[in-house]
């Protein structure tokens, strides 16, 4: 499937710049503020509270950072199992990105646990709670992070020369590939069961009950196609390269599809269990939820034209949004729309705010740090298609 | 344990059963019962049954001194068996001046018979203090004072149990605050153990639990000998921890919620009583984990919301004010408390800033990319136009 004729290739030139170390400098902070968390606890750094044990650590990091990450699996859906091969260029780099959102994100998951340093007890036979969601949803990213990482491997093995290991590895990786599809329809599925096991204690705007697996699942795959629109495009005018309108302009299509079907979805789910009633009402929970909803509808009406998707900046403002609805999404099923009961709030802390900023400070400073060496973006693009 | 040996002892429960009038299952209930409360081994309760089995029962002497019957009404208020249906037919009681049907010098010669017929073989019992000064003349039966009745029977028995904190150390009798500042009481009520000049076995409490006599007593005609005791005479299995130790509201202890007075929010919510003046945590008695009056753990003094007055205990039952509080014995309060009232969320403006400057920044760059972006489109548009 590969076109040898833009076959990936090492970027090359300097790491460092300005913006490495700005980048640089914010991820540092969040390694000191982390030091200091493992020594003295969450109480000592978070805003967390027995009414709201999970914060955006949870919320952001882990829910909606692999949720971003969903790059890779997009792709790879799309390319593997519909067989369009014409996305192929798109692969590694997406695939890169969700190897670092992933591996972030179930590090993460340490970050957050009272006793990180039991964290093991989850893998281990005699440990685990089998029944349980957050422990599929633990195994399930954990074994996709290994999966991934030995999909990215050909980049790793072609930089370093290794032709014999690379051959053997294509031989199997067909099977690694089916995993890596499978395994994200697993857990961004079940990150919508936590919420369904949260129950009432949800705004009747995002208790959607079984649907929410769906609503989750749906959503990560979007996110993933708007991802791949976004990191295009910011690598281009970031590496000051031709963009890759071309490509992404009938994948947009496709995700013009999928987002249609989702606020579908959405509407009718809410209209029929009769909880559309509550989004006029005059709470927060109510407008973060018209916000969210925006972000879901205006790339609808902005993109309906195939000669909008050929804008490289209205489908960048498009994927803006919707990576900004589905963030939405998250942030209101997990926080906005959580009610332990009366008096509860939740409001990050200054220091969880900036390890969450150093977090995506690293993986952006990782990824720059990796095309440059390796090779992930395609060599040159074509004159004409 | 071999099957013949079960069978045995199936074979003894079902004629023990049909002697006493209850079921076989009753029967072995109690010996199981009376087991796990000694913290006998498996096993035990076979062999408690087939000493109960015995036909031939150990004659029970129960003398009665300084003392307000309230020992025996605990007993008769067991009802693992009821004390009718079991002790009775288990034991020969011979002489208990409120139990016994025969009065004045019938009941005098019950007891004489009883004693030399079994010499050397009966069980006695003392429910009761012992007055002392001016030779005892302060408590008299039959024409006898008590501590010639006390070295009377005591000289032939073959156990000599004081149940009761009167008969342990005096109890209230001797307790009795004087006006003159002296310690003893007006009667020099003293204990059995103090009277024979040797140690006894002691059931102290103020009543005791029935069930810490039964078992003693059970013990004794299992085993043929009484269980081990601490220096007090206590039997360990009943007396050897503190009843803080085990209390069901030890955890409002060590979290530091306290009563602090009769009917508060505290006192309602089961708090711990130790600020009422609990002498739980000097107490060394098995209240708090067997209960009173055969409804469930859940009732005893503490239970019910009163603080423990320390009955079993010489020098504090008593003797200190019900009110003061007690001395901590063998442990020491947590350095610190853990909040009882938890925050329910702060909001950081700091935070809050950072975020809608990230916001805004983001948005910024977000739409300034967009709009070269826009631009590169119309350069395109344009060339295509070309």
């Amino acid at each position: 499937m590969a076109n040898h004729a833009h076959a990936p290739r090492p970027l090359g030139g300097s790491f460092l710049s300005p913006l490495t170390l700005l980048l640089g400098v914010l991820a540092a902070i969040a390694g000191v503020i982390l030091v200091y968390r493992f020594i003295y606890g969450l109480g000592a750094v978070t805003n967390l509270n027995d009414g709201y044990p999970w914060g955006i650590w949870i919320a952001y990091d882990v829910v909606i950072g692999s949720a971003l990450a969903c790059g890779g699996y997009s792709m790879a859906l799309l390319v593997y199992i519909f067989n369009k091969g014409q996305y192929h260029p798109l692969v590694r780099p997406a695939l890169l990105a969700s190897l670092f959102g992933y591996t972030l994100a179930g590090v993460s998951v340490i970050f957050d646990l009272g006793r990180w340093w039991n964290f093991w007890h989850i893998f281990w036979p005699g440990y685990a709670q089998v029944n349980s969601v957050m422990f599929e949803v633990a195994v399930c990213i954990s074994a996709y992070i290994v999966v991934m990482w030995i999909e990215f491997s050909p980049a790793f093995l072609e930089k370093w020369g290794m032709k014999d290991v690379r051959q053997k590895l294509n031989k199997l990786l067909f099977f690694f590939i089916a995993l890596g599809v499978l395994l994200p329809s697993m857990h961004q599925s079940s990150l919508g069961s936590l919420l369904v096991i949260f129950g009432e204690q949800i705004h009747p705007l995002w208790r959607s009950g079984m649907m929410l697996p769906v609503i989750y699942l749906v959503t990560a795959i979007l996110l993933g196609f708007a991802v791949v629109i976004f990191e295009a495009t910011l690598s281009s005018t970031g590496f000051k390269r031709q963009l890759e309108t071309p490509v992404l302009t009938p994948l947009a299509r496709i995700m013009y599809w999928t987002l249609a079907a989702y606020v579908a979805l959405r509407v009718i789910e809410i209209v029929a269990r009769g909880a559309l009633g509550t989004a006029f009402a005059a709470t927060w929970q109510a407008f973060w939820f018209w916000v969210e909803m925006a972000c879901f509808v205006v790339p609808l009406v902005t993109l309906a034209s195939e000669n909008a998707r050929r804008s490289a900046s209205k489908l960048f403002v498009g994927a803006v949004l919707l990576m900004l609805g589905g963030f939405m999404l998250r942030v209101n099923g997990f926080l906005v729309g959580y009610m332990t009961g009366e008096g509860w709030s939740y409001f990050p802390s200054l220091a969880e705010l900036m390890v969450t900023i150093g977090i995506i400070a690293f993986e952006i400073l990782a990824y720059i740090y990796i095309v440059r060496n390796y090779p992930v973006l395609p060599a040159a693009q074509p004159a004409s298609r | 344990m071999s099957e013949t040996y079960i069978e045995e002892t199936t074979e003894a429960a079902a004629r023990v059963a049909s002697r006493l009038r209850i079921d076989r299952r009753e029967f072995m209930q109690f010996c199981a019962a009376t087991a796990t409360t000694l913290g006998l081994s498996t096993g035990a309760e076979a062999a408690i049954a087939k000493a109960v089995e015995k036909a031939k029962r150990p004659s029970v002497i129960w003398l009665h001194f300084q003392e307000c019957t309230g020992c025996s009404e605990s007993l008769l208020r067991a009802e693992h068996p009821t004390l009718e249906k079991l002790i009775l037919d288990v034991i020969s009681l011979d002489y208990h001046e409120t139990l016994m049907a025969a009065a004045g010098h019938q009941a005098e010669a019950a007891r004489k018979a009883a004693m030399k017929a079994n010499k050397g073989k009966y069980i006695l019992v003392v429910e009761g203090a012992i007055p002392t000064k001016q030779n005892g003349i302060y408590c008299k039966v039959g024409g006898q004072t008590a501590i010639d009745m006390l070295k009377e029977c005591a000289a032939d028995a073959a156990a000599v149990i004081a149940i009761g904190s009167c008969a342990s150390w005096g109890g209230m009798p001797s307790t009795i605050p004087s006006i003159s500042g002296a310690d003893s009481s007006p009667t020099g009520s003293s204990g059995v153990a103090d009277v024979l000049g040797k140690p006894v076995v002691t059931i102290p409490g103020c009543p005791p639990n029935p069930y810490n006599f039964l078992a003693t007593a059970v013990h004794f005609l299992t085993f043929g000998k009484l269980p081990d005791i601490d220096q007090l005479g206590r039997p360990k299995f009943a007396y050897g921890r503190i009843i803080h130790e085990h209390c069901e509201r030890r955890a409002h202890f060590d979290a530091g919620r306290f009563a602090l007075e009769f009917g508060d929010e505290g006192h309602r919510k089961g708090y711990c009583l130790y600020k009422l003046g609990c002498k739980g945590p000097e107490t060394y008695a098995n209240c708090s984990t067997i209960g009173f009056g055969d409804v469930g753990e859940s009732n005893w003094p503490v239970a019910c919301g009163h603080p423990c007055i320390g009955c079993t205990e010489k020098g504090i039952g008593f003797t200190k004010p019900i009110h003061a509080t007690a001395q901590l014995r063998g442990m020491s309060p947590p350095a610190s408390y853990p909040g009882i009232v938890e925050q329910q969320g702060k909001t950081s403006f700091a935070s809050a800033a950072a975020l809608a400057a990230i916001a805004g920044a983001a948005a910024g760059g977000a739409a300034m990319l967009a709009k070269n972006l826009g631009k590169q489109d119309e350069t395109q548009a344009q060339k295509k136009g070309e």
